[in-house]
């Protein structure tokens, strides 16, 4: 079933001079599984289409059941430079949480819910 | 086994310091690392040194100690704070000025060495060829027209700066990190090349150096930020770093805010590129091995940090002026707000033609629809929005283009869509900074650092 990342994850983002960077931690490890099969960078690449202009990088953490990703060439410049409301890119994680993955309805966390 | 307790301080210039309070009263710590430099401050300081020449420092550095140096010494807790930005030495001055006429004590440390932006055509000509990181593209591009150039320094002076019996060290830029790593080389007395040891170190600065980030504060998810307690009662971050490694990350008794697996792995990997390879002056930190060992009532236990030989540069970041920025901003009603958002953006466009006025870039931003969301708002919503704020900006090289578009809003009022509100006055130009991240051999940099304790009674 499709799953929107916000109900099984939680994200932070934060930027450094063009580049917006965003951790993705699943809240258990059978969903930390499905988030490092669906959320690839050619994924990631269609989902930021708008605002990266570079690059995608992915690295997953099994030890923090986390996927790092990071946004090249995402930020017009950088903070100073950019034009936009979100120039510290702190939103961006928000954004990511807006993807819909497939993932099977016996994750921990949507049962729960 | 000796161990050494680390308190955060701020974790930007603005922060608050209401919640160090309870970590120098309760949280029995030794220490307090106060990151005062966020990586475009010195572009705000070297605006006010324009200004006043003995200005460049981050000014929250005086109220912060007068009000917290009285409790901090009663209990012989030290402060590392990078408050001295580009003018370490105003700010001691300031310290000192506003310490004598309190009657306080205290021996202040002053770190210099960081600014390169006097000495670019030197280091050009020893061999440093200050090519742009990503891009590798020549600084001549830019060079006229820096305004900052500073080099992140590691540990080692902070930690020579406290061996000197220092209370209080003042540095300008040093790696963010470092505010807590200078303190724990000091006390714990580890060998500058033990790489693990100094990674278990390095991973704690980073946990500490945003404040209320590792303690629940912005923490980013849907629903789980509100089981957050007590935000106005939030407690920063402590970390208790032991001889052999091992780090216990907490906050002071009964502090609000949460320290658990999920605020600490948030924090962790927040602003990091290559977990695996992140680079600090000091050591190279693989994340990939930590062990966060979440033990309830806000007590996290960190151990297996892996760490690679520091180094042979160091980073430095350049700031230049790259255009001007021009802002209007104007808000309206239902019905139809998107719809009359879009009218007012087509408006400002066709007063920018009549004037031919043609900015490198022009921005429109929906404030209640997609201002911060972007492509991935939900279309579904955008006809049906109760009020939205339309903010328009440009780029330019043209300061008076900059200046004149925000004038260009007010004319909306009366002769634009109807039921607007909002529109609180016209703002002028915005100075753009582009950065100029690059690397610098150590040798270049490491022989200018200087360290000058001076006492204040």
């Amino acid at each position: 079933m499709k799953v929107g990342l916000w109900k099984i994850a939680h994200a932070r983002s934060g930027d450094k001079a063009d580049r917006a960077d965003i951790g993705l931690f699943a809240y258990d490890a059978p969903t930390y599984a499905v988030l490092k099969r669906e959320v690839t960078r050619e994924r990631l690449a269609v989902h930021f289409a708008d605002i990266c202009k570079g690059p995608v990088e992915l690295y997953p953490l099994d030890n923090l059941l986390a996927l790092k990703i990071v946004l090249n060439a995402a930020l017009q410049g950088g903070a100073a430079r950019s034009l936009r409301m979100d120039n510290l890119g702190k939103s961006v994680a928000a954004q990511l949480l807006r993807m819909e993955i497939e993932a099977p309805a016996d994750l921990p966390r949507l049962a729960r819910a | 086994m000796k161990s050494v307790r680390i308190g955060a301080g701020l974790g930007f210039y603005g922060d608050s310091w209401r919640p160090v309070r309870a970590s120098v009263e309760s949280g029995n710590v030794q220490y307090i690392a106060s990151d005062h430099l966020a990586e475009l401050t010195l572009a705000i300081l070297q605006k006010d040194r324009q200004k006043d020449p003995s200005a460049g420092y981050t000014r929250d550095v005086v109220p912060m100690l007068l009000e917290l140096w009285p409790l901090a010494a009663e209990r012989g807790v030290k402060f590392v704070m990078n408050a001295g930005g580009l003018n370490p030495h105003g700010a001691r001055d300031a310290v000192a000025r506003a310490f004598k006429e309190k009657g306080y004590t205290a021996k202040i440390a002053v770190v210099t060495g960081d600014s390169i932006s006097e000495r670019i055509d030197e280091l050009q000509a020893g061999g440093e060829t200050l090519a742009h990181l990503d891009t590798a593209a020549d600084i001549a591009t830019v060079r006229d027209r820096i305004v900052f150039a500073n080099a992140y320094l590691g540990a080692a002076p902070i930690a020579e700066a406290l061996a000197q019996g220092a209370d209080i060290v003042i540095t300008g830029r040093v790696a963010d990190a470092a505010l807590s790593l200078g303190p724990i080389m000091h006390e714990l007395g580890w060998r500058w090349d033990d790489w693990e040891k100094l990674a278990q170190g390095l991973t704690v600065g980073h946990l500490l150096e945003c404040s209320g980030q590792a303690t629940g504060g912005n923490f980013g998810s849907a629903g789980e930020w509100a089981k957050v307690q007590n935000f106005v009662g939030l407690g920063y971050p402590i970390a208790e770093v032991s001889e052999d490694g091992t780090a216990v990350v907490t906050k002071a008794p009964g502090t609000g805010g949460r320290v658990t697996f999920d605020t600490l792995r948030q924090q962790l990997l927040y602003e990091v590129h290559n977990p695996h390879a992140y680079y600090s002056p000091d050591v190279v930190l693989d994340m990939g091995t930590l062990n966060f060992d979440d033990r309830g009532n806000d007590s996290v236990r960190i151990t297996g940090a892996t760490g690679a030989k520091r180094p042979d540069t160091l980073k430095v970041v350049a700031g230049y002026h790259d255009g001007w920025m021009g802002t209007g901003m104007i808000g309206f009603s239902w019905p139809d707000a998107y719809l009359k958002c879009e009218t007012a953006v087509n408006i400002i466009k066709g007063l920018m033609e009549e004037r031919g006025w043609k900015p490198d870039e022009i921005n429109a931003e929906y404030i209640g629809y997609n201002s911060l969301l972007g492509a991935n708002a939900d279309p579904a919503q955008r006809d049906n929005l109760n009020e939205c704020f339309i903010r328009m900006t440009i780029r330019t090289t043209d300061k008076r283009m900059a200046d004149g578009f925000g004038r260009l809003f007010p004319w909306l009022g009366l002769s634009g869509p109807p039921y607007v509100g909002g529109f609180k006055g016209v703002q002028g130009a915005k100075e753009l900074l582009g950065l100029w991240p690059t690397l610098v051999r150590r040798e270049a940099i490491e022989p200018r650092v200087a360290i000058d304790v001076e006492a204040i009674a």
